[in-house]
């Protein structure tokens, strides 16, 4: 089965890569008229403080939203990265509050290193316990926002107990780029390259499409799956050091109900729920466009509540355009394949 | 002779792994509420079970639906925002004067309607309903934001809120029974004892194959989101009567619970396995550990670790005895051989 499955593959995913394209496209046009009427509306949108101030509202998003992506596309979720980046942001703080000579390096790692422990019991969960993602990661988010609370009971860490050096990261530039900025623009380019260019990512695309022809065709499923939610993690704990720095009050609840976001912010940027298909930097702009329109909105004075209605609306017809992708492929390769 | 076979073959193979986590997860309720009652102070007060009964009621009464929604392999995320979206219209519809009994059924209807947006999308557009009922969820939350922004209406009449908070005759039985056990009733005669519940373990099992054994399956699909609309209208409007307070963030979050109460009991998130029954304990059980540690000045933050861990156990552990069955049983085999 595989052995007939691969000779239409590679056809079909070029076809399938001249649709994505303008499926991001479709974003980035969205993007452009969006700030283009409200700069239009209100010239101040374009300024440099609302222009930093909407990308540093982004980079959280978009570091989580990538390592969110790469899971989706393995046709998985994880919706534990809420409660990852509250751990996280929580650990890093106290840690820092306690030795403020901590290294801003270290920080990040240890950020890193806590999601990474927690997505990795998350994929051998799934993988070897062969529990559903949903329920796995539904699980986790649970219990480690238990354990947040349990840890941190009613205290919180406070901004004046953090050190400097730590509070400026948020705020700190280079060649005019804040810190958070950069890591994300880092973390979103680099797994795009890694998913599109190298092995592993496209062994992950595949087994998205396809988990028993991936694992019929010798990919090293069990690796890739825990490897992808490890990311996920990891990239959730990264955003919790992001978050603690930016925000400088942290307390058990941070990044409460940020999973739902997240997982929007990866299905506008065109990442198909049911896997195999959709780009990293897709979800980066999906990001993106969720905290333009947040933006905008106050900027145009238009009612704040209307924000998450938008957005509601916004993911459905993000689905919506996905689907009719889809039966554009099948039905060109079906007339393709009658040809033959 | 294909439609009895489908349902049957599913009886004969899930039964016996289904039926042990169901009759675990019943075993622990019911040792959950003798231990509650016996040790923790104040706990088998009967107005403690009054409180009881009202904590555990809008999760129970959104997980009916829920559960024959999962169990044939979709999903319904967008209930609480529903719940959200009736409670804020409720708060509107009375500031502009319109009579309680006119507003509740309007509640319930406008629930009804959502629920079939959601119904519309994921059977005639054949869009997966995880991404839709996410999508749903920003939605409907968004509007009740746009009706009733931050603030809250609260001057609901007391013969209302009073009804849903007292007991029946000031006994102590609570209101809200009359309305729990029949509708708890009324699901699990559907999904355990008619064609349309057999219909949905063969949808969750094999969707084509429910459809070529001649189960409309687009409809029934249909039809249940609308029922879990209506329901988490219902709730909506129980929810700011008891709180008396109409609120566009009312039970926000509260689709998790539900998914994660209907999953630890017993029903798998593929669809096709399942009952009432271990739902009904499922939520008990939750509320039960949840009242008991409140009682115990636990924060209720703290139970997040239990709720997670028996949520990921509840599906781990028959797993694991399966896998071990099947070792023992090729082990036994080769024995058997040699």
């Amino acid at each position: 089965m595989a052995a007939i499955a691969t000779p239409s593959a590679s056809p079909a995913r070029r076809a399938f890569g001249g649709l994505v394209k303008t499926r991001e496209l479709g974003i980035v046009i969205a993007l452009i008229a969006l700030v283009v009427y409200t700069a239009a509306n209100n010239p101040r949108f374009l300024s440099a403080q609302s222009i930093r101030d909407i990308l540093l509202n982004t980079a959280i998003l978009a570091v989580m939203a990538a390592g969110q992506a790469v899971v989706v596309i393995t046709r998985n979720i994880d919706l534990s990265v809420g409660s990852v980046l509250g751990l996280s942001a929580y650990a890093v703080a106290t840690l820092l509050q306690a030795n403020p000579g901590v290294p801003m390096v270290v920080a990040l790692l240890i950020g890193l290193a806590v999601g990474a422990a927690a997505g990795a019991l998350n994929g051998v969960l799934v993988r070897y316990g062969k529990v559903p993602a949903l329920v796995v990661t539904l699980g986790t988010m649970y219990i480690w926002r238990g354990v947040a609370y349990s840890w941190a009971g009613g205290d919180q860490v406070t901004a004046s107990e953090l050190p400097k050096h730590f509070l400026s990261f948020a705020n700190d530039s280079v060649l005019g780029i804040p810190w958070p900025v950069l890591v994300a623009i880092v973390v979103v380019l680099g797994v795009t390259v890694v998913m599109r260019n190298y092995r592993a990512g496209r062994e992950l695309y595949a087994m998205g499409s396809s988990p028993d022809a991936a694992e019929l065709a010798g990919i090293k499923v069990s690796r890739n799956l825990i490897g992808a939610f490890i990311v996920s993690g990891a990239l959730a704990g990264l955003a919790g050091v992001l978050f603690a720095a930016r925000f400088g009050t942290i307390d058990a609840s941070a990044g409460n109900g940020y999973e739902l976001n997240v997982v929007a912010a990866v299905v506008v940027g065109g990442v198909a729920i049911s896997g195999g298909s959709g780009t990293v930097w897709g979800a980066g702009l999906g990001a993106l466009l969720l905290t333009v329109i947040g933006s905008a909105l106050t900027v145009l004075s238009i009612n704040q509540f209307w924000q998450q209605a938008i957005v509601g609306a916004l993911i459905i017809l993000a689905i919506c355009a996905d689907r009719v992708v889809a039966v554009r492929i099948a039905r060109a390769l079906r007339k393709r394949d009658s040809h033959v | 002779m294909s439609d009895t076979a489908a349902p049957r073959g599913i009886r004969r193979g899930e039964l016996g792994k289904l039926a042990s986590w169901d009759g675990i997860i019943i075993v622990l309720t019911v040792l959950a509420l003798v231990v509650a009652s016996l040790a923790v102070p104040n706990f088998g007060t009967s107005r403690n079970y009054t409180f009881l009964v009202l904590d555990l009621m809008p999760i129970l009464l959104i997980a009916l639906p829920m559960t024959l929604i999962i169990v044939t392999g979709e999903i319904d995320l967008s209930v609480a925002s529903t719940l959200g979206f009736t409670s804020a219209l409720m708060g509107w519809f009375w500031n502009n004067g319109l009579s309680i009994e006119m507003i509740i059924p309007l509640c319930i209807v406008i629930g009804a309607v959502l629920g079939a947006f959601n119904g519309f999308l994921v059977t005639r557009l054949g869009l997966p309903s995880l991404a839709v009922t996410i999508g749903t969820l920003a939605l409907y939350r968004g509007l009740a934001l746009v009706v009733l922004g931050d603030g809250a209406v609260a001057d609901f009449p007391f013969d209302y809120t009073g009804w849903v908070t007292g007991t029946i005759g000031g006994g102590s039985i609570p209101n809200v029974l009359l309305l729990l056990i029949p509708l708890a009733i009324v699901f699990g005669i559907v999904l355990h004892a008619t064609p349309v519940g057999r219909a949905l373990y063969a949808m969750g099992a094999n969707d084509k194959a429910a459809h070529f054994a001649g189960i409309r399956v687009e409809r029934t699909k249909f039809w249940l989101y609308v029922a879990s609309g209506a329901v988490a209208g219902l709730v909506g409007v129980l929810w700011t009567l008891r709180y008396s307070s109409a609120r566009a963030d009312n039970g926000s979050g509260l689709e998790l619970a539900v998914v994660a109460a209907v999953l630890l009991g017993g029903v798998s998130i593929f669809g096709g396995k399942g009952s009432l029954p271990g739902v009904l304990a499922g939520v008990v059980l939750l509320a039960v550990l949840q009242n008991a540690l409140r009682l115990q000045d636990v924060s209720g933050q703290a139970l997040n670790i239990v709720t997670g861990a028996l949520l990921v156990l509840s599906v781990l552990l028959p797993n694991i005895v399966t896998s071990l069955r099947t070792t023992w049983h090729r082990r036994r085999l080769r024995q058997a051989a040699a």
